[in-house]
């Protein structure tokens, strides 16, 4: 079972790989949206990444209005 | 399709619906891929009527408020039809509010009963808000078998015995609550009544047809009025058949149009904009003379779809790109807020006609619609049957505030005489939009006089709203403004709103203040956070009680460069 610093730290792996950011540029604090430059549906497509990786389901009510990693961190960990 | 001009109400047209279309498709919901359910319109009456009994033996009497907040589902409809049935009026509302703006809604609109998603519950349920909203019931929908239900019911053990008496409704009755926006100053609840939505589901169907047969996606949420019309009433009227996905991941939806062989979509602009970068991208990856050949045949179907759509033949001249659409696909209904004229000729010269248009919730949605006769990519089209739009104040180059004379026009905000005094007067809906009239009757937009701006997702943000974020900031004095309120841009594109600081004598603009601003502005949902500041050198004007006047100030701000005075958030 990974730990949440384990999970944060993958997703920002996954984050950084997908939207091409030079690495150990994104913080868990950040602000997807902002830092990444995205739109909602762009960070949906994060989210199956994510969902793909971690082998889980997330519901779209889970993460709705979550903006930032360490929240989706959390959610994420949930469901591991 | 139902002659609607025969019906008193929304719960009187559906119930026949249910009657003439027994056992035709209405609903089909899929997740991830995989279908879940398919409804017949005699399925969904099965449904549909215990659930009414059950809200009746609740004490659910006309006039009575129950809100649903779903994202879309069947249940969502299967509810709406049961509230109706009973002769209350629904407050739909948006699922992506946060917990503590959905309390203000539901305690604004008074809601009896909340009929929503235990996953949706489970976020709501935690605030203290709840006890100063008047709910006497909660209805969860999908819980898992051992789960807290936080003082809910199960939606699928509230089950009525014995029939219900349908209870009806006059055209006059109000129908639907919709917040159109403002959950941070005024929560703007528009009073629809069931008038509203039988003429603009005749005056929308006359353009765009539904019949048994279509499969018509449901993407943007149901609360708002696009889909509730075309998502919902309008489809179920004609006997066609709805779509949900539980999972609305790009993936699954590019997938279903060519299982569910899709006939009608709406989008907001900025999801119809992706699609535009993902097939371009995917035009531009093609071998050289591929694209060649690709070119050719697009210019072709752009010659020959010039005066009017002709569908089956640019299925055939472009049968690929048609082939990832299903096949099917009639048009794509855009709509909540303004599109880029280039996009919607992307997708024209494809041979997939967007069906632009213009409307608000104010006016019952839709009050111009591109008749595609010929398509015009650079207006909003012409007004629909039963629509009076005219321009008034127009200046010397003709452009003046688009108002709405027609039988659609909300009958006002719900506890707000005085703003609905100001927005329709004399029957006649004034929008603040400006716009005029081309020679050949097809409206034209340029901005906007109201102090708000319309995202491409179609999410209406009032700059005042906002201001509630910045409450405390540490200086003289502030306000949020909409750009293009103070620099009037004749255009609607580009959209931005700003906070205007004012410092206090002495006081300069330091690291820990920009740091507060964009932390505080961080904690906005994301669609309402300011995009630039601007520092402002003098007193702003105040009125007798000491609120800003903002016209006045605007005026005053238009004097600075614009360019020069914005500094970035």
């Amino acid at each position: 079972m990974r730990t949440i610093e384990q999970t944060t730290q993958e997703i920002l792996e996954l984050a950084t790989k997908q939207f091409k950011v030079p690495a150990g540029s994104l913080t868990a604090e950040d602000d997807f949206y902002k830092k990444l430059g995205i739109d909602s549906l762009q960070a949906l497509e994060m989210l199956s990444r994510l969902e793909n990786h971690f082998r889980i389901e997330l519901p779209d009510y889970e993460v709705q209005g979550v903006s930032d990693f360490k929240t989706l961190a959390q959610r994420i960990q949930a469901r591991l | 399709m139902l002659d609607l001009r025969k019906y008193n109400s929304v719960g009187e047209a559906l119930r026949d619906a249910l009657e003439t279309w027994p056992t035709e498709v209405c609903l089909i919901e899929s997740d991830r891929g995989e279908e879940k359910q398919r409804l017949t319109y005699r399925n969904f009456k099965d449904r549909a009527i215990p659930l009414a009994k059950s809200l009746q033996d609740l004490g659910i009497v006309p006039g009575d408020r129950v809100a649903i907040i779903m994202t879309n589902q069947s249940k969502w409809l299967i509810s709406a039809y049961a509230i109706f049935f009973c002769g209350a009026t629904l407050v739909p509302l948006d699922f992506k509010l946060k917990p503590e703006e959905q309390w203000q809604l539901l305690k604004h609109s008074a809601a009896k009963v909340l009929i929503t998603e235990y996953g949706i519950w489970r976020q709501l349920s935690i605030p203290p808000a709840r006890a100063a909203a008047n709910l006497k019931t909660v209805l969860a929908t999908e819980a898992p078998e051992n789960a807290d239900m936080a003082g809910a019911e199960r939606w699928e053990e509230r089950k009525g015995v014995n029939a219900p008496a349908f209870v009806p409704q006059k055209r006059h009755d109000v129908a639907c609550i919709v917040y159109s926006s403002g959950t941070g100053g005024t929560p703007k609840g528009c009073m629809m009544t069931h008038e509203n939505y039988l003429e603009q589901c005749m005056a929308l169907t006359s353009l765009y047809p539904f019949w048994p047969g279509v499969r018509y996606l449901s993407i943007l949420p149901t609360n708002h009025a696009i889909d509730f019309m075309v998502g919902f009433f309008g489809p179920f009227t004609c006997g066609a058949a709805v779509v949900h996905l539980r999972t609305l991941r790009p993936e699954y939806v590019r997938e279903a149009f060519p299982k569910y062989e899709i006939t009608y979509v709406s989008l907001v602009p900025l999801v119809l904009k992706n699609l535009q970068k993902g097939l371009q991208a995917r035009f531009d990856a093609l071998p050289e003379s591929k694209r060649k050949a690709f070119d050719a045949l697009r210019n072709i179907n752009r010659l020959l779809t010039k005066d009017r759509p002709r569908p089956w033949l640019s299925r055939k001249l472009l049968g690929e790109v048609h082939a990832s659409f299903g096949g099917k696909l009639e048009a794509i209904i855009v709509g909540g807020a303004f599109t880029e004229p280039r996009t919607l000729q992307f997708f024209y010269d494809l041979g997939i006609p967007v069906a632009n248009g213009y409307g608000l919730t104010e006016a019952g949605t839709a009050v111009t619609v591109n008749d595609l006769k010929p398509f015009r990519a650079d207006t909003v089209g012409k007004p629909l049957p039963g629509m009076a739009v005219q321009i008034r104040n127009a200046d010397s180059d003709g452009i003046g505030e688009v108002t709405v004379g027609s039988k659609t026009v909300m009958a006002g905000y719900l506890n707000e005489p005085a703003l609905t005094a100001e927005t329709v007067v004399d029957g006649w809906l004034r929008t603040g939009d400006m716009g005029r009239f081309d020679s050949t009757g097809h409206l034209q937009l340029f901005g906007r006089k109201k102090n708000m701006i319309v995202t491409e997702e179609g999410k209406n943000v009032y700059a005042e709203d906002v201001e509630q974020a910045f409450e405390g900031l540490q200086v003289k004095e502030f306000c949020v403004f909409a750009a293009n309120f103070i620099w009037s841009q004749r255009s609607m594109l580009n959209e931005k709103l700003l906070l205007v600081i004012h410092l206090e004598p002495g006081q300069v603009f330091s690291s820990e203040l920009e740091s507060e601003i964009s932390t505080r502005n961080a904690r906005l949902t994301n669609y309402k956070r300011v995009h630039g500041l601007v520092i402002y050198q003098e007193d702003f004007p105040l009125t007798a009680s000491l609120k800003i006047k903002r016209s006045e100030l605007a005026q005053r701000l238009s004097a600075l460069d614009r360019e020069q005075s914005i500094l970035p958030i």
